[in-house]
């Protein structure tokens, strides 16, 4: 693996001391330079993304507090995947102290260490596992040399065991160490340790936001709450593409607890005593919206087809197109997958507290930095004067990669000169959500004589995934064209075919679509797998050998064969229907991650059922065994209710459901009883993880159906006929 | 595949909701009144211009108990599951009237890191929770489940706990279910 084994520069690494009354703060900035201009379409699919930081300082990474507790200020917001304790781990390590010695926080943005971008795309650790541990080992040198300064010792002599030095019969700790220090000698960055060495990476260590979370702690933006705080309700369309125009809100003023009606030029809100009092004044408003055209789900339909807007070829290696032109023994099949909400269970909402000069903003976000950005041009603030507080997301997968709600609510509270909670409604979740968008593909491809693949294309139609998000600036679309989310886990990952092609069709459509964990991948591995069964059934071969005869001998194939071999060897893959039970097989590789499934499923009163799902990955380097397994098993169970449940509609103009339930998803009756995980290694940096296993479970699920029933299901969600 | 989802207490309370819409029309002069119940073993008296605001905003923002969540406000997703004298109510639709005099136990007061029930014990060892907003409202449920069940079989899980989870933590959470049972058979055994 080629990764950047560049050190921190000295110059870089700046070191602040005393600057609190409770210990020592630590400041260091560590700037890798911008992957854009280097190209971040190859960045993006081939390296594992950098971390990329703000380049404002000071910038806060540890405080040591007077008992000897090391606050780790993340610069990556927690919203489920394990962040925070894979960090603590990597911290732990360098720094050598306890896990128990560590408490990690979500940095607010007053601290500076704010990501430059945003949490997502599976990048937490794998961006932050150089800068991370070499941020600790230059610490751990630095409180060692001031603490043999202040022992009258060489640095040498000093072990360190807990946050504890000792040497020549004397002890102090890092508290102690620090203590006082202004002045600081800013060391070489060490040397990292082995990581054979480690005692806390790779082990599967609970997450340290366990207690907080079966507690029920108030640790998620909607339970922050100031004093004096009010609440407040802004109406949200209904429509696709309503514009705001008028409201008249005489009825609403005069309701109990209405402190005050907001008109601002792009909405109408409503300030009360209580979140009732202000969602039943809300209710109450009349708003007047422009509504340009009635959308229906058959006018999103076809507008989502391969042949539409604008081609982009991204992926070419030989005369795919030359000899698919030819019709004669052609294979072809289209796939399609719906609008999918990102439902995530914390609605979003921001308690605010605007003053004259200030701005307070505590929210669930995925981006701390353009959250901040927008809400100075909004106050017309400097950047300094907002300051945003991330609390712990409930649930994020991509919904939060873009929070404007806090700019209303920092609106509203400055309008009232008090502290403000506004937060959406389920309703106006669902109808204001940045959907997964939906998808065509069509697939073609032509045999050899020996049974394998000569030619293959995929060609995919998307509304944009990642144009606009903050993970990809604007900057980015004229470099690549074709979106880079719409076509995540497009390309054919069979490289030893000679002739192959992905094309990618934009669209854009008239509702807002976004990034809905991981993006592209589950529809387009839903129809390049589906096929990729279709083929081998077509050629009479086993699909796992099918697959492996036609990946190239290179190391990105090596780890994409050893995890095929894996998952067919763990579930016992077999063509054969047992027990009334089939198999299903998929694999996917996202982000240089490969994921193999073996799925066993039955069909009862004509309803699928999941019983086992088998899962090997190799994600490189493992930091917390444990939350890679959770995050498989949770990415399986979010996918197969992708795959075999949930689908937004479009009628009359509106988004539907707007509700848990006629919104349908699994729940604990659909999960598996048994989802049985094998993770590889075969890695020597940690790649991404939260999003890769959600790659293969659709196509698994609709190849083991084909395998039990005779019937290719090529929709999502998958239903019986 | 049908997932139907609203359970059968909360459409009571959907009905409701449309007779107190009904009211406010009418109610221009705010009434001010008590409401007295126990909560988490305390006794409570709230002051309220609405009784019917649900049970969830009283508990959540009066009273600050933080960790009985809001999800959807339609009873549809379980996170504002509580107990109100041992039955899983979902607090969103529960107008606080109904809770006068009565017994309600939140996530609070269900157990803490050195007195855990059984259920957050259980939760603890399988390391349940991902993301964690839902997880109260499930351990919730599932604690008046075993209350009524004490050794539930996989069906009468699949039946009786049906909130929603995003982050798919479905698998752990059935594994943890058992181990509450578990638990708590072995510890009434030794009481």
């Amino acid at each position: 693996m080629d990764k950047k084994e560049k050190k921190i520069p000295r110059r870089k690494f700046l070191i602040r001391g005393a600057l609190s009354t409770v210990g020592v703060l630590a400041v260091g900035t560590y700037i890798f330079k911008n992957p854009i201009r280097r190209g971040i379409a190859t960045a993006i699919n081939t390296t594992d993304a950098p971390y990329l930081g703000d380049t404002s300082t000071p910038v806060i990474w540890f405080e040591i507090t007077e008992n000897n507790t090391i606050i780790l200020y993340s610069p990556k917001v927690e919203m489920g995947q394990g962040t925070f304790t894979g960090l603590a781990q990597m911290t732990a390590d360098e720094l050598e102290v306890s896990m128990e010695q560590i408490q990690v926080v979500h940095a607010p943005s007053a601290s500076g260490n704010i990501d430059e971008f945003a949490t997502g795309g599976s990048t937490s650790i794998s961006s932050l596992w150089m800068p991370l541990r070499e941020l600790a080992a230059t610490m751990r040198e630095m409180i060692k040399n001031e603490a043999a300064s202040k022992l009258g010792m060489a640095p040498v002599q000093l072990t360190i065991k807990n946050g504890v030095l000792s040497g020549g019969g004397k002890t102090m700790t890092y508290a102690e160490a620090v203590k006082d220090i202004t002045d600081w000698n800013v060391p070489e960055t060490p040397n990292l340790k082995d990581t054979k060495t480690y005692k806390y990476i790779g082990k599967p260590l609970a997450r340290v936001d366990l207690k907080e979370k079966v507690f029920g702690s108030p640790i998620f933006g909607m339970d922050a709450s100031l004093p004096n705080m009010l609440y407040g309700a802004v109406v949200r369309p209904s429509n696709i593409g309503a514009k705001y125009i008028t409201a008249n809100t005489s009825k609403a003023a005069g309701m109990p607890g209405v402190i005050k009606i907001i008109k601002e030029p792009d909405f109408v809100g409503v300030v009360a005593t209580s979140r009732m009092e202000a969602e039943h004044a809300k209710n109450a408003i009349e708003v007047t919206w422009e509504i340009d055209r009635n959308w229906q789900t058959a006018d999103i339909e076809s507008l989502i087809a391969v042949g539409n807007g604008k081609p982009f070829v991204i992926q070419k290696e030989g005369d795919a197109k030359g000899i698919l032109s030819d019709e004669e023994a052609l294979i072809t099949a289209e796939y399609k997958s719906p609008i999918g909400a990102h439902a995530q269970l914390e609605p979003n909402g921001a308690v605010a507290h605007v003053t004259a000069d200030k701005a307070t903003i505590i929210l669930s976000t995925q981006v701390v930095k353009l959250t901040r950005d927008e809400i100075a041009e909004r106050l017309n603030f400097e950047k300094n004067q907002v300051h945003i507080i991330p609390t712990f997301l409930g649930g994020g997968f991509g919904r939060r990669l873009h929070t404007p709600n806090a700019i209303q609510a920092a609106v509203m509270s400055k309008a009232v000169g008090k502290p403000v909670k506004c937060f959406f409604n389920r309703k106006e979740e669902f109808q204001n959500d940045t959907f997964r968008p939906p998808t065509h593909h069509v697939l073609k491809a032509k045999l050899n004589p020996d049974g394998l693949i000569e030619a293959l294309e995929h060609n995919v139609s998307s509304g944009d995934v990642a144009f606009g998000s903050p993970m990809v600036p604007s900057i980015a679309a004229p470099i690549l064209g074709a979106d880079l989310g719409a076509w995540r886990g497009g390309m054919i990952q069979y490289e030893s075919i000679p002739n192959f092609r992905t094309i990618s069709w934009r669209q854009k459509l008239p509702f807002a679509t976004s990034w809905w964990r991981s993006l592209g991948l589950l529809a387009n591995t839903f129809a390049i797998e589906s096929f990729m069964d279709e083929l081998a059934i077509a050629a009479k071969k086993d699909p796992v050998a099918f697959r492996l005869a036609q990946i190239q001998d290179d190391d990105r194939g090596y780890r994409l064969k050893e995890v095929i071999k894996a998952a067919a060897h763990k579930a016992g893959y077999t063509n054969d229907v047992k027990n009334g039970r089939a198999m299903g097989f998929a694999a996917s590789t996202d982000t240089n991650t490969p994921c193999a499934q073996v799925v066993e499923v039955s069909i009862k009163d004509n309803t699928i059922k999941v019983h086992k799902v088998t899962c090997a990955m190799d994600p490189g380097i493992i930091v917390n065994p444990d939350q890679v397994r959770a995050q498989c098993e949770g990415a399986i169970i979010m996918g197969m209710s992708a795959s075999m449940f949930e689908k937004m509609e479009v009628e009359d103009g509106m988004l539907t459901p707007t509700i848990y339930g006629p919104y349908q998803m699994a729940l604990m009756r659909n999960a598996p009883k048994e989802i049985d995980v094998v993770l590889l290694q075969n890695a020597d940096t940690p790649g991404a993880v939260g999003e890769p296993p959600l790659g293969p479970i659709g196509a698994a699920i609709a190849n083991a159906i084909f395998r039990l029933t005779g019937q290719r299901l090529r929709t999502m969600p998958l239903q019986l006929s | 595949m049908q997932n139907d989802g609203i359970p059968y207490a909360s459409i009571f309370c959907i009905l409701f909701q449309k007779k107190l819409s009904q009211q406010l029309k009418f109610n221009k002069n705010v009434i001010i009144m008590n409401i007295s119940f126990f909560i988490n073993g305390e006794q409570k008296s709230v002051t309220i211009t609405d009784e019917n605001t649900p049970l969830l905003w009283v508990v959540r923002d009066i009273l600050n108990l933080k960790g009985t969540k809001f999800g959807c406000g339609k009873a549809a997703c379980g996170a504002c599951t509580l107990h109100v004298d041992g039955e899983a109510v979902r607090s969103c639709l529960y107008p606080v009237k109904f809770a006068e005099g009565k017994q309600i136990i939140t996530i609070e007061g269900l157990g803490d890191a050195k007195n855990p029930h059984p259920v957050q014990q259980a939760w603890v060892e399988e390391i349940v929770p991902q993301c964690g907003y839902c997880q109260p409202g499930f351990m919730m449920a599932t604690a008046a489940l075993l209350a009524k069940i004490p050794n539930p079989t996989d069906e009468d899980i699949d039946q009786n706990i049906v909130n929603v989870c995003r982050c798919g933590t479905y698998y752990r959470m059935r594994k943890a279910i058992h181990r509450a049972a578990e638990l708590a058979t072995t510890s009434s055994e030794n009481s």
